[in-house]
């Protein structure tokens, strides 16, 4: 089977009966995992459980390579720093002066890697509401036109983002909602800002179904949403 | 001067298995020609509208996003498909750019090393660099659509480490792209031309 066949299967109906196919990619994806304080959240929920939006092959690279892949960094520091696995993960992403200076950098994209993508996964979890809570939605209205021309703004704030990175729904400093976006694996966690929403722009997350097309897959990506999680965020966040 | 798509300097499936047809057509029918529509756009109505591209770029960095991000992967992109041609890479350098090598980056396994360690060590989007300042090569790294050109340096040799440029062909396996990129589709000659320029 060459490549451009593989994903066409595994974008159809027929990947369920191709089930030989993910395991044995899995079984060499699986970089031997670093001991340490961090753990690779599970997904919860099958790789192929988002299709059609998000395919399966897309799903497991990146939650077992990529997400696996900060993981392990997060572990090899900590060996060095070990206060890195003592300290909650949003203390550190805060202020992280108590590490190394010449570590920090590392500890941002990681750490941060990490944090964010806990974030991703739990908000696509399948079998959820698919419309905010009446708080997030008059909250919503509050900003925007409605929740249509919301998903609109915060598209077009994942479109502009240049190269990696992410676009976020957030409870700003003062309590109100926020659009923003981080480059690469920074986290609004350091804004003082608690997020909602946020959606991976990075080509990863995307490129192996819409390769160029970003604006399709983030149009295709709230059908994944799961607004109880969403609606949870911003309780907890306005709090 | 309008920014516009040059051809390939090979066809699209001629790097193949290296870098597949596939990867090429998005790379450069799409991404690149992305950067030259938008950049265009960007272009109009700015100081740098009828300025030549090199002056753009360096003008435009820390100033205007929007013209720098599309014109500085402009840039980028037309080295980089001169940078590669079918059964390139591997270990034969022309002399002068051979001793170069040799007398600046530590010989040609310590000069791979280092810029494939560069690519790998660019978190997130970017490229990795050989370029020529104050006389002397250097291996280097910078983001999205920057360029040892806005270093007051000259590249000489680029590879991209955006993932639209390996994703389809090697997923996450940045590392294994960059060997292949060095081990398989340098175009040694033109790096060699360009260090002559470079001076």
């Amino acid at each position: 089977m060459d490549r451009r066949e593989s994903l066409k299967l595994i974008g159809s109906a027929a990947f369920a009966a191709a089930g030989g196919f993910l395991a044995p990619t899995l079984a060499q994806a699986q970089a031997p995992a670093a001991d340490g304080p961090f753990k690779l959240p599970p997904l919860g929920y099958p790789f192929e459980a988002l299709e059609p939006h998000i395919d399966a092959q897309t799903m497991m690279i990146h939650h077992d390579r990529h997400h696996a892949a900060y993981v392990n960094a997060c572990n090899q520091i900590a060996k060095d720093v070990p206060a890195l696995g003592t300290t909650p993960i949003e203390q550190t992403l805060t202020d992280a002066a108590y590490i190394p200076v010449q570590l920090q950098q590392q500890v941002k994209n990681n750490l941060g890697g990490h944090w964010n993508h806990s974030f991703f996964w739990e908000l696509m979890k399948p079998g959820g509401a698919k419309e905010p809570s009446s708080e997030l939605k008059s909250a919503i209205g509050g900003s925007w036109k409605d929740v249509d021309e919301f998903k609109e703004r915060l598209n077009a704030a994942g479109v502009g983002r240049f190269g990696s990175g992410w676009a976020w729904l957030v409870v700003n400093k003062d309590k109100k909602l926020e659009l923003i976006s981080t480059a690469n694996q920074d986290t609004p966690i350091p804004l003082g800002a608690k997020p909602v929403i946020g959606v991976d722009v990075w080509e990863h997350a995307y490129y192996l179904k819409y390769q160029n097309r970003r604006p399709d897959y983030l149009k295709a990506w709230w059908n994944t949403v799961n607004w109880d999680k969403a609606s949870e965020n911003f309780k907890k966040a306005m709090a | 001067m309008a920014f516009t798509l040059p051809d390939l300097p090979y066809s699209h499936d001629a790097l193949a298995p290296f870098m597949s047809k596939e990867t090429l057509e998005y790379h450069h029918d799409k991404h690149h020609q992305a950067y030259v529509t938008n950049g265009n756009n960007a272009l109009k109505g700015t100081q740098w509208e009828n300025k030549d591209l090199e002056e753009i770029v360096k003008g435009s960095f820390g100033k205007n996003p929007a013209v720098f991000n599309n014109a500085g992967q402009h840039y980028n992109h037309m080295l980089f498909w001169k940078w590669m041609k079918p059964g390139g890479g591997g270990d034969k350098l022309p002399g002068k750019l051979k001793n170069a090598v040799e007398r600046d980056l530590g010989g040609l396994a310590k000069a791979k090393a280092d810029f494939i360690a560069a690519g790998v060590g660019q978190f997130g989007s970017g490229w990795c660099w050989i370029a020529v300042k104050d006389g002397k090569l250097t291996i280097d790294k910078t983001p999205n659509g920057e360029s040892p050109l806005v270093k007051g340096a000259t590249p000489i040799l680029g590879c991209d480490v955006w993932e639209h440029s390996y994703y389809i062909d090697y997923r996450n396996a940045r590392p294994k792209y960059l060997e292949a990129f060095w081990d398989h589709l340098i175009n040694w000659e033109e790096v060699d031309q360009q260090l002559a320029r470079a001076g």
